[in-house]
């Protein structure tokens, strides 16, 4: 039972006093941020990036981890208790969350938020125990072309599953490559695209794009709102659901798992997709159908345990294919290169307390969302009554003083400053900074996988079909460009975002 | 010929744009061949692809109606830029106190419930606490004040 050896592995790594401490900071901190509206997960872990640079590579990425799914739960509590979602995965629990609590039944919204996070967490942990290893070793035969195939497909994959304006997501993925190529060519040496700015000799810090696009950017498009924050918060009395709660939710929760599970593990999926399409799933298969949208408690199970679960497959793809699904994935990339590691098939063999450990103290950080947030929801509620005057200076500080502490240079902030201004003029016209991020992280990678697949064959780019799984990928990823290009399917899923 | 989504294209006009200057930049390096691809050819084949789509997306402004103007109000974006700034050029020359005290008090003035006093209270708090933290607890090193 290799699966029973390697849980036990990443349990004795993950259970070690010094890690738990660094899972509990970050489901801690991520559970703080994620309740404050306007930052979502992605400038949440931008931003504390700098915080674990002295810790060792384990703990960096186990309080990472505890900061992305720690700020999911957070999203969800505000969302229930003032319908104000933390961060985008939240806005459907926000649906019957909120109505519960207006019906005087925010405890039990919130104890089945907890109870199906945690459900789902322990599912989820479980599948990339199992799954996660044929994958890798699946991954180990893949020469260039199929990465670069595969790269391919999880890029048009990113772009099409997310929602907004589909050739200008593309157009921003292409310009993210581009981005990803300043910098030193590791092939000939030949630094490019960099004006002689010794800062960015070796390339842009991936901290100084995502600070700017979501952070900074966020922070200017948020203040332009001038929004009234109603914060009467419903009184939370009894936090368990009864047992008819629980018999009426069970169901939900077991398919919004099993949803959120494939949906994580998909290319551009993750936790947004999955609370989406679960709340969709639900109203058309809960029995009896009624109720949802006025305070069904279902509506409340079902996207949150697809967000938990979508969140914790979304590390396979990372930790088998070295490829990130979405833009916080692509945040875990940077931060586990810049500890020296390198994503992909290999870290399972070559740092199996790494891999295990990280995947056990998921297990942990979900049963520490459950164990603590009850208990403190009184101090979330506090903090949404601070203004939004005081809070996004503070969020610039940690911002400025993160990328400059990232080389000790003022240029990294100034550069932060220019992505900002970018990040504000993409806002306006409506173009998604996330594949942005994607095709940065994927850049300098699908160069070397494109020029070693070309060396293989000799100039002849139909080497990429003639090998069956890259000739396939790149069918998929057709197809997908196809299904978004065809006005019927188009419509269908304008339909299911709308929702 | 009428535009008839402004967002659309501005945001061509935009990777058009982008897509050009990068493959200009790229033609300084060595393009090499298919097999043994130069510093200058995936750029170039990237920059030519971006001013293409570039094309595409101006191409749907005139045929894809969204005729709502974005609209631009440079106030907000300027204050916090200038006080980003501010802190890229204070923390090195001055030290970690007074760049955080300009950042907070001048990007502060781009709320609309701006008021002095609230500000300063808001700078002097933060930058006690980035001491604290930033200095004293995680260790990084910061030169606090001038002449620190």
């Amino acid at each position: 039972m290799d699966l029973i050896a390697n849980l036990a592995l990443g349990f004795d790594v993950a259970l070690s006093f010094e890690n738990v401490l660094y899972c509990f900071f970050g489901v801690l901190l991520g559970t703080l941020i994620g309740v404050l509206p306007g930052l979502g997960p992605t400038a949440t872990i931008a931003m504390l990036l700098p915080v674990t640079f002295t810790l060792p590579p384990v703990a960096a990425l186990i309080m990472l981890a505890g900061i992305y799914y720690g700020s999911q739960y957070g999203g969800s509590t505000t969302a229930i208790l003032v319908n104000l979602p933390g961060e985008s995965a939240s806005v459907v629990t926000a649906i019957d969350g909120y109505k519960m609590a207006r019906m005087g039944r925010a405890g039990p919204a919130l104890g089945i938020a907890a109870i199906s996070s945690f459900f789902a967490g322990c599912v989820a942990t479980l599948v990339i125990g199992v799954f996660a290893p044929p994958l890798a070793e699946l991954a180990l035969k893949f020469g260039p072309a199929e990465y670069f195939s595969l790269m391919v497909l999880g890029l048009v994959a990113a772009v099409v599953l997310a929602h907004g304006p589909f050739v200008k997501a593309l157009c921003m993925v292409v310009l993210g490559l581009l981005l990803g190529m300043v910098g030193t060519d590791v092939n000939s040496g030949v630094p490019r695209f960099n004006f002689g700015i010794p800062e960015i000799a070796e390339n842009i810090d991936f901290v100084v794009i995502a600070m700017g696009l979501f952070g900074i950017a966020e922070i200017v498009v948020n203040l332009e709102r001038t929004e009234h924050r109603d914060v009467s918060v419903a009184k939370v009395t009894r936090i368990l659901p009864t047992k008819e709660d629980l018999k009426l939710a069970w169901p939900s929760i077991v398919r919004g798992t099993a949803l959120g599970s494939v949906l994580g593990i998909l290319p551009g999926g993750g936790s947004l997709l999955a609370s989406f399409a679960s709340y969709t799933m639900e109203k058309k298969l809960a029995r009896p159908p009624k109720h949802f949208g006025e305070g069904d408690i279902r509506g409340v199970a079902a996207p949150e345990s697809a967000n938990n679960a979508g969140a914790q497959t979304s590390f396979i793809p990372l930790l088998t294919l070295g490829i990130p699904s979405n833009p916080v994935m692509a945040l875990m990339i940077g931060a586990m290169i810049l500890k020296g590691i390198v994503p992909g098939p290999m870290v399972m063999n070559e740092r199996p307390e790494l891999f295990w450990g990280m995947i056990a103290s998921m297990w942990v950080g979900n049963l520490m969302l459950v164990i603590l947030n009850l208990p403190l929801i009184g101090m979330w509620i506090k903090l949404l009554t601070v203004p939004y005057r005081a809070l996004y200076p503070a969020i610039l500080m940690f911002c400025c003083i993160g990328v400059y502490t990232l080389n000790n240079t003022e240029f990294n902030v100034y550069l932060m400053a220019l992505f900002g201004l970018l990040g504000y003029v993409c806002a306006k016209l409506e173009c998604e900074p996330a594949p942005l991020i994607l095709g940065f992280i994927l850049g300098p990678m699908m160069e070397e996988y494109l020029r070693r697949a070309m060396l293989l064959s000799r100039g002849d780019p139909m080497i990429f079909l003639e090998k069956p799984i890259s000739a396939a990928m790149l069918a998929v990823a057709v197809l997908l460009m196809l299904s978004i290009a065809l006005p019927a399917i188009r419509k269908k899923r304008e339909e299911a975002f709308q929702e | 010929m009428k535009i008839k989504s402004p967002k659309d294209f501005w945001a061509g006009l935009m990777f058009i744009a982008f897509g050009l200057g990068f493959a200009f930049v790229a033609q300084n390096y060595e393009m090499g061949t298919a097999i043994r691809m130069g510093p200058g050819y995936f750029p170039t084949l990237l920059g030519g692809l971006l001013a293409v789509l570039g094309l595409v997306v101006l191409g749907q402004s005139l045929v894809v109606s969204d005729p709502e103007v974005p609209k631009f109000k440079l106030g907000a974006l300027a204050i916090v830029l200038v006080g980003i700034c501010l802190f890229g050029f204070l923390v090195r020359s001055a030290g970690l106190i007074p760049a955080v005290l300009a950042l907070i008090v001048v990007s502060s003035i781009a709320h609309s419930e701006f008021k002095w006093r609230d500000a300063a209270l808001l700078a002097v708090g933060l930058a006690a606490f980035s001491v604290v933290v930033f200095h004293y607890g995680l260790g990084l090193p910061f030169k606090l004040y001038p002449g620190h």
